[in-house]
């Protein structure tokens, strides 16, 4: 019931938000809808820890230790980062970039793309999965070009037919999982497409058809994850389109679409008892993370580096999730929480920062930390945390892949280290002398919020410093349950 | 009940037309041509649909032949004439395209699709067994479709292609996918289309123009 809540109040909110979103307290609402979402995951939360998994609607919908902290974090980011966008879009606005119609499809959009994710996690057909990412595309395709220049107009459109095609292999992966599943579980009744039945039987599945499935499902969904080396659109992506939306691709959608491949990667492992997904998930995981290291240092637009540094985290999760086993699979739910958490957070301090700079490319950023403080220290902190500087829960994560990765694929390590060590060198460079420095750079008309910035950071410091034993109980069971 | 022979040749004949239809479409350089064509195949798509449905006796399969018949046939062709009429590109065409070049690719294409689909064809106990290989050809052609092209209307058009390659495939290999995820993959379809659509006006609005060349300024020097 609860469940149905969940999804019920996003896509009210869509609807609502697109009749009404161009009245004045539009993003007001946009907010209280968001807020609302974020109770129904806390009670949902709630439930899943005091009455164990569950499965409703005639088992069309479950919610699992695995994505039940992906449907709180997702309804977290999705509130903080309405908090955020309030104050953030009301400046665009001031400053003429948007106008209120456009803020309408913008506010309608946002619940309609915090709807899809939520519906992605929760669902238990596979075939739904496959709508709904598909969903989440065009939900946010619209909201890339929302200010109508030419070159967010080519990142919308690169953004499209990138993860369409992507998104096709997708399609044709699931189609062959169905494929094979429909001789074990018969297509009556149709239940050969939902993952709880398909997890019961993957020791029975056809292998070489699954192992061929998996080829697609990963090229797929992994063009949305941000992998090299379909990643093109993503830089684009990130730095064209509205801030809000650059925080919730990094943070939210690039986690539901590497959720999808790990959901599948579980049913491959069972059928093929080969090692073949995981070490394509490796393969990838490790060619995006050192590509993306070197393609920072070649940037000058301040978004495009974070959304370099997200695929540079995807493909240290993935190459996680890959080497499988519980620290690695432990290590890569945390790094999927923390990253999202400080990730979204670099994104609210970088808004706010390329606002009052009147610019994204960073030489024109300067001294932030006289301006702002506030906003100074919170890119401070933030870049720090991203880098995996102790005590921030990213250097607990980043060292559980790296000693796993010494102690099964020593190989790895050194290739490791060194897009960690480029990324450290290239981020931390250029946020230095924004930070600090000389400026000339003027008061904002509305005040930014600066309050999802520090909470985000604090819970990735907690999480470092110390996890709760409910959450770790958690991570453990959702790293048994991937295996 | 064991199939007919002649509603297995039927279907043979269908996806032999569907992959000739890709060939066509890889080949054309009018745009308003390439619209026809893809209803054309739309149509093609829509039969094999009906008599798969008719031969294997899975009722829920004419649903979608129809499904499909009303979306690719009418619905979609229609929004992309619309379109094209609105935008007033009616006898625009590709002019940097080789043909014999792609024609030559597309060929290598095909085999390496059929090569990839033999063990799965094997396996497949459906009366269509061998044409999941030409569903994997019209995927892979419309993708080389979609790169060979300059203007943002062909690129849609081999956008949609490809869809129609994946749900012969899925026809063809397994009888259909459950209802549910049918109606979301067509909603997501026609929904896309509506969002492209408003796409050309963005386009053409700020580059006067169709031409994907001016969307080449995003990348790293």
């Amino acid at each position: 019931m609860v469940l149905l809540w969940l999804l019920a109040i996003p896509l009210l909110g869509c609807m609502v938000l697109a009749l009404f979103g161009a009245r004045r307290w539009g993003a007001e609402a946009n907010v209280a809808f968001s807020a609302a979402t974020l109770a129904a995951a806390v009670v949902l939360t709630e439930h899943v820890i005091a009455d164990g998994p569950m499965l409703v609607a005639h088992e069309q919908f479950f919610v699992d230790p695995f994505n039940v902290f992906l449907i709180a974090l997702t309804a977290l980011v999705g509130f903080t980062t309405s908090v955020f966008s309030r104050p953030y879009m009301r400046v665009e606005e001031h400053h003429g970039r948007v106008n209120r119609r456009r803020l309408r499809l913008y506010h309608s959009m946002y619940q309609l793309f915090v709807f899809t994710m939520l519906l992605a996690l929760s669902t238990n057909n596979l075939g739904l999965l496959w709508v709904a990412m598909e969903a989440a595309t065009l939900s946010t395709v619209l909201l890339v070009s929302l200010y109508r220049t030419a070159a967010s107009i080519e990142a919308a459109w690169k953004y499209f037919i990138l993860c369409g095609v992507g998104i096709a292999q997708a399609l044709f992966g699931t189609i062959l999982l169905y494929f094979a599943a429909e001789k074990v579980l018969g297509a009556e009744g149709s239940t050969a497409l939902l993952w709880t039945h398909l997890n019961a039987v993957k020791g029975q599945l056809e292998p070489t058809v699954l192992g061929l499935a998996f080829v697609f499902l990963l090229v797929g969904y992994g063009t949305k994850v941000g992998l090299a080396p379909l990643h093109n659109w993503l830089p684009d992506a990130h730095a064209e389109g509205p801030t809000p939306i650059s925080a919730v691709l990094s943070g939210l959608l690039l986690n539901v679409a590497l959720y999808a491949v790990v959901r599948c990667k579980v049913l491959v492992d069972g059928a093929t008892h080969s090692l073949l997904a995981g070490r394509l998930m490796m393969g990838f995981g490790l060619l995006s993370a050192v590509l993306a290291a070197f393609f920072l240092w070649r940037q000058r637009d301040i978004k495009r580096l974070f959304g370099y540094s997200s695929i540079e985290h995807m493909g240290i999760i993935t190459f996680a999730f890959g080497m499988g086993g519980p620290i690695a699979n432990f290590a890569a739910l945390l790094h999927m929480t923390v990253h999202s958490l400080t990730k979204s957070a670099i994104f609210f301090a970088v808004g706010h920062a390329a606002q009052k700079a009147g610019t994204q490319i960073m030489d024109d950023i300067r001294g932030l930390i006289v301006v702002s403080p506030t906003i100074g220290w919170g890119l401070m902190i933030g870049t720090l945390a991203i880098l995996g500087m102790p005590p921030f829960g990213v250097f607990t994560s980043e060292f559980l892949v790296l000693t796993t990765a010494m102690r099964e694929h020593a190989w790895a390590t050194p290739i490791l280290l060194l897009a960690l060590g480029i990324a450290f060198a290239a981020i931390f460079t250029r946020v230095q002398a924004m930070v600090f420095g000389d400026t000339r750079l003027q008061r904002l008309p509305h005040s930014p919020a600066l309050l999802p910035v520090f909470a985000h950071l604090l819970l990735v410091l907690v999480l470092g410093v110390y996890i709760p034993p409910a959450l770790a109980q958690w991570y453990r069971l959702a790293a048994a349950l991937i295996g | 009940m064991p199939p007919p022979n002649w509603s297995s040749q039927l279907i043979h004949l269908g996806a032999a037309l569907l992959l000739l239809s890709s060939f066509a479409m890889l080949s054309q350089r009018r745009i308003l041509s390439l619209v026809n064509l893809f209803a054309l195949q739309g149509a093609v798509l829509s039969v094999s649909t009906a008599i798969v449905a008719y031969t294997s006796g899975a009722s829920h399969l004419y649903a979608s032949a129809a499904l499909s018949l009303l979306l690719k046939v009418f619905l979609l062709p229609w929004i992309l004439h619309r379109l094209i009429v609105r935008l007033n590109v009616r006898w625009d065409t590709e002019t940097q395209l080789n043909i014999p070049a792609t024609m030559l690719v597309g060929i290598l294409v095909v085999v390496f699709a059929f090569a990839l689909a033999q063990p799965i064809a094997q396996l497949s106990s459906a009366v269509t067994r061998s044409t999941i290989g030409i569903a994997l050809a019209v995927v892979l052609l419309s993708f080389l479709m979609m790169i060979t092209r300059r203007k943002a209307i062909s690129q849609v058009i081999g956008f949609l292609a490809m869809e129609n390659g994946l749900f012969f495939g899925a026809t063809s290999a397994t009888y259909g996918m459950p209802m549910v995820v049918e109606l979301g993959v067509a909603l997501d379809v026609l929904v896309g289309t509506l969002i492209l659509g408003v796409f050309f006006f963005q386009i053409r609005e700020q580059f006067d123009s169709l031409d994907l060349q001016h969307l080449e300024r995003l990348k790293e020097d």
